[in-house]
């Protein structure tokens, strides 16, 4: 078995307990330093957060439990892009900086700020800026200073609803909200250190979603988005338009749809992940993961995607999150309901 | 703070008789068991509404057409019937329902709730929160939410 020919298949090849509730987001370590195996963490509403590796001999183990610093569910946590810290943010209204050092994760800041839950946290691509969002509609973007300060720098309003999550644009400081309104929400700095909303990707003039938008995730270059719903879609955008230099030539240059993705899901789509090897995995409340590529064939009426596989059943329950894994792009995450984490391998060539 | 009631003068309708099951004439102990609506109703039906002290049967608020289900495809969806168009209990009434819901049936049931079309003034908004597990979950980790849930639900224990 090489893995490059064949049917396409995604295999289960471990599964990692110790959840006591439901695991809601994961997030592998981009960075876990030379010849360290990949590191993966978890949290959930049990309100810990657990960290995995893999030992010598290939099992997986929990090596690390963050807990006793938020007292309420973890929503979802995100590592820096020097891998050296882990943001958490929680139900509890705040976000908690890990850090790695003396064998063992020390929370090194709170940060507070947000009236109610916070449900997201996503590091800019150079790691000085933190965005984060909450049930309080605002998305809040943090400075890191020296001694591990963090200094608010901005306050974003303009959802009227729930943010659901933030993510920052690969390569620019250009930040991405999805909300409960319905809409995407995009963000940049006027180079005043004045942010501003650049962009909003509605469903009447964006052909954007009709109901809560839950995830979001930039293929490697940061030329595609796709963002997935409470309306069973998956959408993907083009963003190869530089929106972090606002009003620079003619007209109003902007972001738009490409593709929307339909009949896939049966139940609401929380989490989608585009890999390194330009595969969307989409994770959803009918227990299903599929997996979609572009159809490389079918420019003639612009890119279109297609569905490589869809796995039924993946997990018991819901399923809350997919992660590729940025050292093995054949390696996939997925968190569920069901409080397992689940680790697949992609097999097959899947540009048949 | 001394508040109003909702509605003062709910008209009171009577329990219907419970059901006795019949027993299957197969007593093979392993065979499944499908969950049917009069079950799933069995379940809901004590739950005391949370401003009078009758149940949500007795206001009519769920009957047992109220509840579909489809045991194979693992889902369930419950209609409810406010007793007014403005309750602002709705979304109490509604999380009551999904909780116990949760809280008796196997994990693998999709449960959706629903406000009965034209029943309330706020129905989609309703509908939407009702749905979104994870306004669902911040809610039952606030502890004064999750005392009134619990007070609603206690007649159905037992």
């Amino acid at each position: 078995m090489d893995g490059s020919g064949g049917a396409v298949e995604l295999r289960e090849t471990h599964r990692l307990t110790g959840h006591a509730d439901r695991a809601w987001a994961l997030a592998w370590n981009p960075n876990p330093g030379s010849g360290v195996s990949p590191v993966l963490a978890s949290c959930g509403g049990d309100k810990t957060v657990r960290i995995w590796k893999r030992a010598p001999d290939g099992a997986w183990q929990c090596t690390d439990v963050l807990e006793d610093t938020h007292n309420r569910t973890v929503r979802s946590c995100a590592w820096s892009p020097d891998g050296k810290l882990l943001a958490t943010a929680s139900f509890d209204a705040t976000t908690a900086i890990w850090e790695y050092s003396g064998g063992e994760f020390e929370c090194v800041a709170t940060l507070e700020g947000h009236e109610n839950e916070v449900k997201c946290a996503s590091w800019s691509p150079s790691g000085s800026l933190l965005a984060t969002c909450s049930r309080d509609k605002a998305v809040w973007i943090w400075e890191m200073q020296p001694g591990n300060e963090y200094e608010c720098v901005a306050v974003l309003q303009g959802h009227t609803q729930d943010v659901k999550m933030v993510q920052w644009h690969p390569i620019l400081d250009v930040l991405v909200s999805v909300s409960y309104d319905n809409t995407i929400r995009v963000w940049a700095d006027d180079g005043d250190d004045e942010w501003h909303c650049v962009q909003t990707l509605t469903e009447s003039d964006n052909c954007g979603h009709s109901s809560t938008v839950w995830s979001i995730s930039f293929n490697q270059k940061g030329d595609r988005m796709v963002t997935c719903s409470d309306d069973r879609t998956l959408k993907i955008w083009d963003t190869s338009i530089d929106l972090s230099q606002p009003n620079t030539g003619e007209g109003h240059e902007s972001w738009r749809h490409v593709s929307t993705l339909t009949g896939y899901h049966g139940r609401t789509i929380f989490s989608a992940h585009w890999s390194s090897e330009d595969v969307i995995a989409s994770g959803a409340g009918d227990d299903a993961i599929c997996l979609f590529v572009e159809e490389k064939s079918s420019m003639v009426d612009g890119p279109s995607y297609r569905l490589v596989l869809k796995k039924e059943k993946a997990h018991d329950m819901d399923i809350n999150s997919v992660r590729w894994c940025p050292q093995d792009p054949r390696v996939l995450a997925s968190a569920s309901d069901d409080g397992t984490v689940k680790l697949w391998e992609l097999q097959g060539n899947i540009l048949d | 703070m001394v508040m109003g009631l909702i509605n003062a003068n709910p008209v009171v309708h009577e329990k219907k008789e419970r059901r006795t099951r019949e027993t299957p004439g197969n007593t093979d102990e392993n065979a499944v068991e499908p969950i049917d609506q009069l079950e799933i109703f069995d379940h809901i039906r004590d739950i005391k509404d949370p401003e009078h002290p009758y149940s949500l049967e007795e206001l009519k608020v769920v009957t047992e057409d109220s509840v579909e289900i489809s045991d194979e495809l693992s889902h369930v969806r419950v209609t409810f019937t406010p007793t007014v168009e403005h309750c602002s209990m709705a979304t109490i009434i509604g999380l009551c329902l999904r909780v116990k819901l949760m809280r008796s049936l196997p994990p693998r049931y999709k449960v959706d709730i629903r406000l009965a079309p034209g029943s309330h003034a706020t129905e989609a908004a309703v509908n939407k929160q009702l749905n979104d597990k994870e306004r669902v979950a911040a809610a039952l980790e606030n502890s004064n939410l999750l005392d009134i849930v619990d007070e609603c639900l206690a007649p159905t224990l037992g």
